[in-house]
């Protein structure tokens, strides 16, 4: 890896060496580069980039292909018995066969047919590295040599660069659109692969959900339900208390500390609430399933009330003090952005400040307040840590706050850590989880967007 | 003032009470959220904080540890390879035995051994293989104790319930120790070097805090310039047309995916689909980039708006081309706002826990890993680790990870914020 990637360095510098020299030679020296059409230095960005970029996409292809292509070369040169194993089976093969050929100790038993696998693994390991630095070497001499030639006095060195820069930049800012696409693609193949064994029917309507699939066909209470109705209501219950916490006190703050606050107040108080916002939602987990968990049960028990371990209580709480900063970060934005000339005009008639902000600012707010608001909803569904560690694992249908409820992203993180086996429908109905979360986030998204831009508009 | 005014003055009077007690209420409607969010803050600090700060010390018993030959090298060979196969155990196991001669049946000695920590054998281990000319010799050595010991001796663990749970001798064990002055703590510099571990006073954060910098290392290395060149291209060259538009939606609807999707599509692409390593921090960090991408974009975006057109018509004018204005004039005056961008975009990846467990970071990992390459945890999937762990000394050293996490938060974003303050200039 880091020969290959020095020598691209190495080549890249002495290309934007050679081309400066040339340049500067091809007009008979330093004295008379004005006859150059660009400067000599863009004639050595001219080379050298020709040089690295196409070197580079092959050690970028390279590393992404290579173990891909060699695990396939492998497993076609086992013995036709270990091909026809199962897909798990023979994925531990290979990695038996990976460790032997790395020197690591192995799973399982070494046969000979496995060492001598390994053996082979390793020479062709051995010949792609060198392969590579040839590929790369052939490449970079052959383009190399042709941007070389082109260098001569009344070549727009300047202006080819600068096209080359551009497609550079536009490369860079389609990543966001390829990463929408990856996200996509991934979650939908898996999840038409999940609807082909469990209808989508099932899945979005079905009111049980116990992923456990037998491993024998005769196990009893372990058929595997696939509804996905009582995930969304724990996600529901838990986001819902969350925002009974959020929405009021991340309001109210806004509203004090952009209409009544002391100036001085407001700068202590407003980063000292985003504090709440940078820290890590695991420590929110942390602290909701070790210190607000274990409280609330003693509570509920002082007052004879039964509180599970895992409430959903105790994690839509937490989320709610996290999504507070949110709430009032977005709803101050709003309340700012109201014009003085309203409230002015609300003074002159006499109403208080209380009734300035209830029956003109608010109303005027109403809109962009409603935008946050939804997005912090999807910030709540789509939150991972805290559910994870506080919330609980059983798939119930219940709209009591004080019982254990499981969400859709508990599921997806309890469905994929672990073991995976990609043909089977627990660790595919993931993905599947996994899509319903980006439908409905995005959803949500685009509709507080839409509701928050309209609003804008209004006031411009 | 006749009777019909003086009603309606009354009328006025009790309506304005009324409208002023409703506005005092408002009001402290208003302090009181503003309170009760600040104290949550204090409260969250305060209890971790309460939690975790004596994971920064550990307790440590000095005995007298006789390096036997008999023991350790009985041939008297010197070669380092039986030293470090020696029963080392046996070594520090005799000076408890001298200590308290009275303990005599198996049980209670095997009990009587648990004080020790299972490290104690390899520090003295690592000893001998240091320093050979040790063996012969006595020496007073403060050997690693165990986590209920350093439990009871904080006083996490109170003496009822410690009693009650190893038995009234091993109370009397640790107390004729204290009396002894054998019993101490001191500076527990083995939690920012160790890894992971199932022994509690063994286990550190050096593993998990290495995963993490390789991990912000690719992530930095990969989202910044990503980040900057597509800002520029954006902000700076891009015509107004359907492309460009679609790039817009795409970033804004990427701020707002749940990060857990960034760990499928991490999963699905660069594990199953390009065959890359799990648990590496180099796909970790792949994930991390898509995820901060858009805070970077969206940062260096406000940073180039925020360059005046001058500057740039100021260039032009005098024959430059528009790259070489974007890049010699307003890059270099745009760039503290970017930085102070990829700042905040790495604090948020350095918190980030779900994608991480998609690809497999949250493997119980004992090797410091030395490359992007290896597989490793990082801090907060460490603490997520250590959150599930039953012992009452991983909650202390979670709550210590905890404390660590939030000192590089905070320090990055005070970083930021300083960066800020030091470049920023009004136009």
């Amino acid at each position: 890896m880091s020969v290959a990637v020095l020598l691209v360095i190495l080549l890249g510098l002495s290309a934007f060496y050679l081309g400066h020299a040339r340049a500067v030679r091809t007009v008979g020296g330093a004295h008379s580069i004005r006859r150059l059409h660009s400067l000599p230095a863009y004639y050595g960005w001219y080379l050298a980039l020709w040089v690295i970029l196409p070197a580079g996409a092959v050690l970028l292809l390279w590393g992404l292909f290579q173990e891909t292509a060699l695990t396939a070369w492998i497993t076609a040169s086992l013995p036709a018995q270990q091909q026809a194993l199962p897909a798990a089976e023979l994925g531990l093969l290979i990695n038996d066969i990976r460790n032997l050929a790395a020197g690591n100790i192995t799973a399982g038993q070494v046969t000979p047919e496995i060492q001598a696998a390994a053996a082979q693994l390793q020479q062709w390991q051995q010949t792609a590295t060198l392969a590579r630095i040839a590929v790369i070497l052939a490449l970079t001499s052959l383009i190399g040599s042709l941007a070389w030639r082109a260098i001569q006095p009344e070549m727009r060195a300047r202006n080819r660069v600068e096209w080359i820069v551009q497609a550079l930049l536009i490369l860079s800012s389609s990543i966001a659109v390829l990463t929408t696409v990856g996200i996509v693609l991934s979650v939908l193949f898996e999840s038409i692969r999940f609807f082909h064994k469990i209808p989508i029917t099932d899945f979005l309507f079905g009111l049980d959900w116990s992923p456990q699939t037998a491993l024998r066909s005769d196990q009893v209470g372990a058929s595997g339900a696939f509804g996905a109705i009582p995930l969304l209501a724990g996600t529901l219950l838990i986001s819902g208390v969350a925002m009974l916490v959020a929405v009021p006190i991340g309001l109210m703050s806004a509203i004090y500390l952009s209409e009544y606050a002391h100036p001085r107040l407001r700068q202590v108080a407003k980063p000292v609430l985003e504090v709440l916002a940078g820290v890590p939602t695991v420590v929110y987990g942390f602290f909701a399933a070790l210190t607000l968990a274990p409280l609330l049960r003693g509570l509920g028990e002082s007052l004879g009330l039964e509180v599970a371990s895992e409430s959903a209580l105790a994690a839509g709480l937490v989320m709610g003090v996290m999504i507070i900063p949110f709430i009032s970060s977005l709803s101050d934005d709003v309340i700012s952005a109201v014009p003085q000339a309203l409230r002015d005009a609300s003074f002159g008639l006499g109403a208080t400040r209380s009734e300035t902000i209830r029956q003109v600012v608010l109303p005027a707010a109403l809109p962009g307040i409603m935008g946050g608001v939804l997005l912090a909803v999807s910030r709540a569904i789509g939150e991972t840590m805290i559910v994870v560690m506080a919330a609980g694992l059983s798939a119930k249908l219940t709209a009591n706050p004080l019982e254990a409820v499981t969400t859709v992203t508990v599921q997806i993180v309890t469905l994929l850590v672990g073991d995976q086996e990609f043909d089977s429908a627990k660790t595919l109905a993931a993905f599947a989880l996994g899509l319903l979360l980006f439908v409905i986030t995005l959803a949500l998204n685009i509709v507080a967007l839409k509701i928050v831009r309209r609003y804008r508009e209004h006031y411009e | 003032m006749n009777e019909r005014q003086q009603a309606v003055y009354a009328t006025v009077q009790a309506s304005l009470r009324r409208r002023y007690a409703r506005e005092r209420r408002f009001r402290a409607l208003g302090l009181g959220a503003v309170i009760l969010g600040l104290s949550f803050v204090l409260l969250l600090f305060t209890d971790i904080i309460s939690k975790g700060y004596s994971a920064f010390v550990q307790t440590y018993i000095t005995l007298p540890v006789y390096f036997d030959p008999q023991v350790i090298d009985p041939n008297e060979q010197r070669d380092p390879a039986q030293l470090a196969r020696a029963d080392y155990r046996q070594l520090v196991r005799a000076p408890l035995r001298a200590l308290f001669p009275e303990v005599k049946n198996r049980r209670a000695k095997r009990q009587l051994y648990r004080l020790l920590s299972t490290g104690a054998t390899y520090q003295i281990r690592a000893m001998v293989l240091a320093d050979p000319g040790l063996i012969g010799q006595t020496r007073q050595i403060a050997l690693l104790a165990d986590d209920d010991v350093d439990m009871i001796t904080k006083g996490h663990v109170d003496q009822a319930t410690a009693e009650e749970r190893f038995g009234a001798d091993y109370r009397s064990w640790l107390q004729q120790l204290t009396r002894q002055g054998r019993l101490h703590t001191r500076w527990n510099i083995e939690f920012f070097t160790a890894g992971d571990s199932r022994e509690p006073e063994l286990a550190g954060i050096g593993g998990a805090m290495a995963g993490s910098f390789y991990t912000l290392l690719v992530t930095l290395l990969l989202s910044c310039p990503i980040g900057i060149a597509a800002a520029i291209y954006l902000e700076e060259f891009a015509p107004r047309n359907r492309f460009t538009d679609l790039i817009e939606v795409n970033i804004n609807n990427l701020a707002a995916v749940p990060s857990i999707v960034f760990g499928l599509l991490g999963l699905a692409i660069f594990i199953n689909l390009f065959g890359l390593p799990r648990s590496a921090p180099l796909v970790g960090g792949l994930v991390l980039t898509l995820m901060t991408l858009p805070t970077v974009i969206i940062a260096s975006r406000a940073a180039l708006q925020a360059v005046p057109p001058s500057i740039r018509e100021a260039a032009l004018g005098i024959g430059a081309s528009r790259t070489q204005t974007v890049f010699h004039h307003v890059l270099p005056l745009a760039l503290p706002g970017m930085l102070t961008g990829t700042i905040i975009g790495m604090a948020q990846a350095l918190g980030e826990t779900a994608p991480l467990l998609m690809i497999g970071m949250v493997a119980f990992i004992v090797d410091v890993p030395n490359s992007p390459l290896d597989p490793s945890s990082a801090l907060p999937v460490q603490v997520y680790l250590w959150a599930d762990s039953p012992e009452r000394a991983f909650v202390e050293r979670t709550s210590a990870a905890i404390m660590v996490l939030l000192a590089f938060l905070i320090s990055m974003n005070a970083c930021a914020v300083a960066l800020r303050r030091r470049f920023e200039r009004r136009w």
